[in-house]
């Protein structure tokens, strides 16, 4: 089969791999219909997640058709239309029980690497280095999954791929963001970063209560976007950002921020040369944390910042003072996917949510590398990119890797 | 003064041998005089190095002990505690511990064990040691209290003589119940054995914190995860990098 394949730092190309196979016994083989490249998939390709091993398949926002279940599956049938969640629970462990999925105790087959970067190892994600487990991912025509009765969910009739695929992981995770900001009806809501997580969480806060969301970026095309989901919108690049949300907040600030940036924010000024520098060398700093600093500088006192931006390792000056004096809550964590699905197919269903408006580009499988590469520097406007994995090569034409 | 280990084991804080002592505080207070004719930070850094020395020789502190993290019992034998937290009720997991034949399956260094005589309290153990070949003891159940604590040791004539106890503590909440195992046992080859197993990878604290999970995996879930078998591009070299960060596959 095809699959989108990790060569090295900066370097994703298309290589026809084996077929993946059930080898437990609760395994299901899912044919992927659609599949999308996250922003978390440029850590991955920027070489700033560590383990990652020349052919490893990336992808963990995938769906398709069930083809094949292990003996001891139950619930999932050849045939069956499914999302797969990123992150894997094994449903018996407390945190599965308890709706935290992403801290799944069992599922991560490698968690001596994450318990010595993190203490204790959250659970198996898919296609996300050896640290979270190493599992193949799905940018691929067929994708191994495991634990086929707690994980995968069955699309309801008359959705389809474009409507739920982002159930994988983005939609969840900018509502998760937002369910994270503690938002009481009519407060101020600042979003940091309107790619498509930043996106969904403020389609989010809005669905949530949020009176007002602020939505900060510098690309033209995303601050449009964000408009036309209700925001109002600052150019970080044009405005001072932390005076404009003051003002627009009566001086107060926004009760809560979102870091829907993560660990490759853009800044500019000595501080964001100095991170960018250490991050580079993998060692002194793995994460440049600029959205982070800003939203903790920007959040009024007693408020929340929530982080659904991905942090890897070690940061540098987080203004830990502020967040202190101001009595700050934070609120953070990989998504935990399983425990959003009904309600967000819910709101897709009724039409409150349309996730499909970020879709920007829609590419067949050999056009990966292409992909990832606008993508990344976000040219041609690309917002979100979803890989079709049995388009045909001919309808497109080879493309150079990023 | 000796430290205590979670598990009431006493163990000693003076764990290097006199040769050792003699050794590194020689090479300490060498490292002293030399930095009195150095100037800077380098005369800085070997004033510290020898004191660091010197002090840990005074006080019995092996340095190699130190940095391999080896604990070692007055008597001179190595002594491990690690817990885990399963969601299972107490009474499921003292009946499966109680039944030694059921340790291989989460125990991975051992080969086999098999219970003896009508009361289960004794039982001969089979474990792999290196290069392919085994290790084989008689144990005793020493403590048996049902549903609180398992306690066992090895019989004369064991090539590592070992002993251990098994917890089972009701977790707060639901969370289930804690398992508090400790093992102490006396390598072959001494601390110096201990020191090379773990530099093979074997070290026994870690042993036994992956034993626990495994036991967690197979209770709670039926299986350990795996990505043994599944595709990728990797050719050559890579294989091995891949299966260097992938520990825990399962053939």
């Amino acid at each position: 089969m095809k699959a989108v394949v990790w060569q090295g730092i900066n370097r994703v190309q298309v290589e026809n791999v084996p077929d993946p196979e059930i080898l437990q016994p609760t395994d299901a083989i899912v044919r992927v219909t659609a599949t999308a490249i996250c922003g978390s998939d440029l850590h991955l390709v920027d070489g700033y997640v560590p383990s990652m091993v020349h052919g490893d398949i990336l992808g963990h926002e995938f769906m398709g058709e069930v083809v094949e279940v292990g003996p001891e599956v139950r619930d999932v049938r050849p045939g069956d239309r499914v999302v797969v969640p990123f992150p894997i629970s094994c449903g018996k462990c407390w945190y599965c029980q308890h709706g935290l999925t992403s801290l799944c105790d069992n599922s991560n087959p490698n968690p001596k690497l994450a318990e010595a970067l993190w203490g204790y190892s959250g659970s198996g994600l898919y296609g996300y280095s050896h640290i979270t487990g190493g599992y193949a991912g799905g940018q691929a025509q067929f994708a191994r999954t495991v634990y086929a009765d707690q994980n995968l969910y069955k699309v309801p009739e008359g959705l389809t791929d474009e409507q739920v695929l982002f159930l994988t992981d983005i939609l969840p995770t900018g509502y998760m963001g937002a369910e994270n900001c503690n938002i009481h009806p009519g407060d101020v809501v600042a979003v940091f970063g309107c790619g498509p997580v930043g996106l969904f969480g403020i389609m989010s806060a809005f669905v949530l209560g949020a009176g007002r969301v602020i939505a900060i970026d510098r690309f033209p095309e995303r601050l449009d976007l964000a408009r036309k989901l209700g925001a109002e919108t600052l150019n970080y690049e044009e405005d001072a950002v932390f005076e404009r949300l003051k003002e627009m907040t009566g001086g107060r600030g926004p009760d809560s921020v979102m870091d829907a940036v993560g660990l490759e924010s853009h800044a500019g000024g000595p501080g964001g040369v100095a991170d960018a520098v250490k991050q580079t060398t993998r060692v002194l700093e793995s994460d440049r944390p600029h959205a982070l600093r800003a939203a903790i500088m920007a959040c009024r006192k007693g408020g929340t910042v929530s982080v659904p931006g991905v942090y890897g390792g070690l940061a540098d000056k987080i203004p830990v003072g502020a967040f202190m004096n101001k009595g700050l809550t934070m609120r953070t964590g990989q998504t935990h996917v399983h425990r959003y699905l009904d309600t967000l197919t819910g709101h897709i269903e009724r039409g409150e949510v349309d996730p499909t408006v970020i879709i920007t580009h829609r590419l067949g499988i050999d056009e990966a590398p292409h992909a990832y590469d606008i993508f990344k520097h976000k040219h041609d406007g690309c917002i979100k990119c979803i890989l079709d994995p049995w388009a045909d090569p001919k309808d497109h034409a080879p493309t150079k890797a990023p | 003064m000796a430290q205590t280990t979670a598990n009431g084991t006493e163990v000693s804080p003076q764990n290097s041998s006199p040769a050792e002592r003699l050794l590194f505080g020689g090479l300490g207070v060498g490292l002293i005089l030399l930095s009195l004719r150095q100037r800077g930070n380098s005369g800085v850094f070997l004033g510290t190095s020898g004191a660091l020395l010197l002090s840990g020789a005074a006080m019995g502190r092996s340095v190699g002990s130190a940095l391999t993290q080896v604990r070692r019992t007055e008597d001179d034998q190595i002594a491990v505690a690690r817990a885990v937290t399963i969601g299972k009720s107490v009474d499921e997991l003292y009946t499966f511990w109680r039944d030694f034949e059921n340790l291989p399956r989460f125990m991975d260094h051992l080969e086999s064990v098999k219970v003896q005589g009508g009361d289960g309290r004794r039982s001969h153990w089979v474990a792999k040691a290196p290069a392919g070949t085994t290790v084989e003891w008689d144990a005793e159940i020493t403590e048996d209290e049902p549903g609180r604590r398992i306690a066992w040791r090895s019989l004369e004539g064991a090539t590592v003589p070992n002993e251990g106890h098994v917890e089972f503590r009701p977790a707060p909440g639901d969370w289930g119940t804690e398992i508090h195992v400790s093992l102490t046992y006396r390598p072959p080859g001494g601390t110096l054995g201990a020191v090379v197993a773990r530099l093979l990878g074997e070290e026994p604290g870690a042993q036994v914190g992956e034993d626990l999970r495994r036991l967690k995996r197979l209770l709670e879930v039926g299986q350990e995860p795996t990505t043994e078998g599944q595709p990728s591009a990797r050719k050559g070299v890579m294989k091995a990098e891949a299966k260097m960060y992938d520990n825990r596959r399962t053939t």
